[in-house]
């Protein structure tokens, strides 16, 4: 009933809607970021040599043609072709606009960037996104730097770096040294979500801790309602998410940047060890068939009242804004502490700007790619962006005005409460395919009872040895 | 007319026949057998797909396919396609293909098969109708893990638990092999009916006449007449189990999974070029499945070659 191919494509979107890091401590990596190399800085492949001026920082040609290539999931491209286009349009009245609205981002495009015949803008999202790093390590992405430390299109005596949520620009550094090559748009907030209305009609509250939520799920499996369940067929990163997440609350981001930076026993890690274990306890509440089932198929069981918590991020509320019945109200809980000597407190929740675009550096218009760039971080382009996709940006205040849905009003509360505990997110999913291939395998292996928590440690690290060890895999590290 | 040139009838004659040749043959050189080529030459590179720029490593990527479980896993598991999946479909097709031909013994001395054959023989060729996406997507519905899987349902009426058809590690690859026979038994049924219907029906009647059985004329008459077909269609099908693609891509866990239980050759070639951007190693997966595939069809009509009987 739910296993349509359009809707295998729906979930496209959601892949990569959370890519990188939100980090909580934003300067660091500007300041280096700032030095940049004269061979990616600037554009020096376009012909549009217009003199750039404080409207035109880049310097675009106004009658050069652009072309955008948007991933077209679960945002679909609308907020592109009657926003952002338009705006763009406005600017520059001359120029005509060629846009593209696909779902294979990856094989429509990786030969056109083989062959240098390359769009001026890629919303580089989906399941088959294209391999930044790859695309980074072959030079054939521009260095955003310029872009954000442009005058804002609604302030001009702000830089655009300044009117973003913190971290934004961090979360798509890439290549080595690391630089901002990619864009994230969208904000994400990654946690356990849930009905509030079936938890109120029940008196239950979510879990704080792992002991509650084994006492929380005898409850509801009592009224015959699955306490915990994720898709195994599709979606099993939803639960290694969780499981990297509660890792970093024991033992702190470092745990995190020690898995994306490749670092020896970084799996061995008694953190992730003890993240796995907490969470195969979870797994032994969810029925084995949940393994063979899409996420849509899950999440439809959730509307129905037959799941109690899901793991995911906050666009589901608006993925199933079609499904859910009257009466549901979506909610997001941080996951719940698994030790009383956890380095962050329960509220720290993981938050992520993600959906990624970047500027390929051999495009014809690639000064119009980052004015498009720019035109998008406006406050209009970012609020039409809302209100179209209901997903939050990260343009700080581009909600003003805008009424909020329940999910995102409990997306803000939930950000207010864990202040500066922000779990990182994990550069390595972007960055080693293979290393999070192998991770989807084990995370089911590990949820549905196959492998124990220590095995699940070793055969992880294990593949990150392997990858290490893969002199062909360009790789990447970070700081923060 | 002197030997040694064409004469301008000759000429004409064969620029006729080259003229009707060289389209189909451009075509074909330009769009399989150049892709062949380049495979070959991307199957020495570091290729990642995304730039012109590659470096040529030799062998590396050839090695490197020795200490990856997951190709070995792949090429296990077209081991038993390989032997599993013919098999049964030929036995299927075999059977049903005589039934509806030759099953329903005489009848005013002619052989025919079973009651309403005629229809079986267009309801058998339905599932080779449909593409194999759709296939896929049927069978998702069809062997959904859960109460509510169509299999599963019928279990459940009658008080069996769920089967997880593609979730436990030793049954996936057999649910698919299972999808696989379904889809191709139709087709076979068509051929060997063909097949059939081209033995002369005396050769039948004077075995009957002589007392042979249903199971006598089926080993003893059919099967050594039905010879060259058969062969035909093992090429076709052996050459079938080394894809599957499709299938396992929509049907199993996590595309190949669960624990690489299900994964093959072509989807892991897929997902080195598209997920891991690393074109060179999954061409030379393509080689690899390209020797295999040729071993396979060489072997295969070495191997069943008898002396036709002529009739």
């Amino acid at each position: 009933m739910t296993s349509t191919p359009r809707e295998i494509t729906r979930r496209q979107m959601i892949r990569r809607v959370g890519l990188t890091a939100l980090v909580a401590v934003p300067a660091a990596g500007l300041l280096s970021s700032c030095a940049t190399s004269g061979d990616t800085a600037a554009p020096s492949t376009a012909p549009s040599a217009a003199a750039t001026s404080a409207t035109n920082p880049f310097g675009v040609k106004a009658d050069a043609p652009l072309e955008v290539v948007i991933f077209k999931g679960g945002y679909s491209d609308e907020y592109a072709t009657q926003s952002h286009e338009p705006l763009y349009k406005a600017e520059f009245p001359k120029a005509t606009i060629k846009h593209q609205g696909i779902q294979t981002i990856s094989q429509t495009l990786t030969p056109r960037f083989a062959s240098g015949d390359v769009p001026d803008v890629v919303n580089n999202s989906g399941t088959d996104n294209l391999d930044a790093g790859a695309l980074i390590g072959a030079g054939q992405l521009l260095d955003l730097t310029p872009l954000f430390e442009a005058p804002s299109i609604d302030d001009p005596s702000k830089k655009v770096k300044d009117t973003l949520v913190p971290g934004t620009i961090e979360s798509g550094l890439g290549g080595d040294p690391a630089k901002p090559y990619t864009l994230n748009y969208v904000y994400t907030a990654y946690g356990l979500w849930y009905d509030a209305k079936l938890f109120e009609k029940n008196g239950w509250t979510a879990p704080k801790t792992f002991e509650e939520f084994k006492t929380f799920a005898e409850a509801a499996k009592a009224k015959n309602i699955v306490p915990f369940a994720y898709a195994g067929k599709n979606a099993s990163y939803y639960a290694y998410w969780m499981i990297l997440i509660s890792a970093a609350k024991i033992g702190g981001n470092e745990v995190l940047v020690n898995i994306d930076n490749l670092a020896d026993n970084a799996w061995n890690h008694d953190a992730v060890k003890q993240a796995a274990a907490a969470w195969a306890e979870i797994g032994k509440y969810m029925d084995k068939s949940y393994e063979g089932l899409i996420h849509t198929e899950v999440q439809t069981q959730q509307n129905q009242g037959k799941i109690a918590l899901y793991p995911s991020g906050s666009w589901l509320e608006s993925e199933q804004s079609k499904d859910t019945p009257a009466g549901f109200e979506y909610a997001i809980a941080p996951t719940p502490s698994v030790t009383a000597a956890d380095q962050m407190p329960y509220e720290a929740i993981r938050a992520a700007a993600g959906e990624g675009y970047v500027v390929p550096s051999k495009g014809k218009n690639a000064t119009g790619g980052l004015e498009y760039l720019r035109v998008m971080l406006s406050k209009p382009a970012a609020k039409a962006f809302t209100e179209k996709t209901k997903s939050l940006t990260v343009v700080v205040g581009a909600t003003e005005g805008l009424t909020l849905s329940p999910g995102l009003t409990s997306v803000v509360a939930a950000q207010n409460g864990a202040g500066q505990n922000v779990v990182t997110y994990s550069l390595f999913e972007t960055w080693y395919k293979e290393l999070e291939t192998e991770l989807r395998k084990q995370t089911n292996a590990l949820m549905f009872g196959r492998i124990s928590a220590d095995e699940f440690a070793s055969k992880m690290q294990a593949a990150a040895d392997k990858t290490k060890a893969d002199s062909s895999i360009s790789k990447q590290s970070r700081s923060v | 007319m002197r030997h040694g040139k064409l004469s301008p009838v000759l000429l004409r004659k064969y620029g006729f026949i080259a003229s009707f040749l060289a389209v189909p043959l451009i075509l074909y050189v330009v769009f399989v057998i150049w892709q062949y080529i380049q495979a070959f030459q991307i199957s020495f590179t570091n290729s990642r797909g995304i730039s012109p720029n590659f470096d040529y490593v030799g062998f590396d990527n050839f090695t490197r396919l020795f200490d990856d479980e997951v190709f070995w896993a792949a090429v296990r598991h077209h081991v038993v396609l390989l032997l599993a999946m013919p098999l049964i479909t030929v036995a299927i097709a075999l059977f049903f293909s005589f039934m509806l031909n030759l099953g329903g013994g005489q009848k005013n001395g002619k052989m025919t098969g079973v009651p309403g054959s005629a229809f079986y023989k267009i309801v058998f060729f339905f599932p080779q109708v449909l593409a194999v996406a759709i296939v896929g997507v049927l069978f998702q519905a069809i062997l959904r893990p859960d109460k509510s899987g169509v299999i599963n349902s019928a279990l459940h009426a009658v008080g069996v638990d769920p089967v997880g058809w593609l979730i436990s590690p030793g049954l996936a690859l057999w649910t698919i092999i299972g999808v696989m026979v379904w889809q191709a038994v139709g087709f076979y049924v068509v051929l060997f009916s063909a097949g059939m219907s081209s033995i002369p029906r005396d050769v039948f009647e004077a075995a009957a006449l002589d007392g042979a059985g249903r199971f006598v004329l089926f080993f003893r008459i059919t099967l050594p007449l039905l010879w060259d077909t058969l062969q035909v269609g093992w090429v076709y099908l052996g050459i079938a189990a080394f894809d599957g693609f499709a299938l396992v891509q929509v049907l199993s866990v996590d595309r190949g999974g669960p624990d690489n239980a299900t994964t093959v050759l072509p989807l892991e070639i897929w997902r080195t070029a598209f997920t891991y951007s690393k074109y060179g190693v999954a061409s030379a997966m393509g080689v690899a499945l390209f020797f295999m595939t040729l071993t396979f069809a060489v072997l295969t009509l070495r191997v069943t070659r008898r002396e036709r009987i002529e009739f």
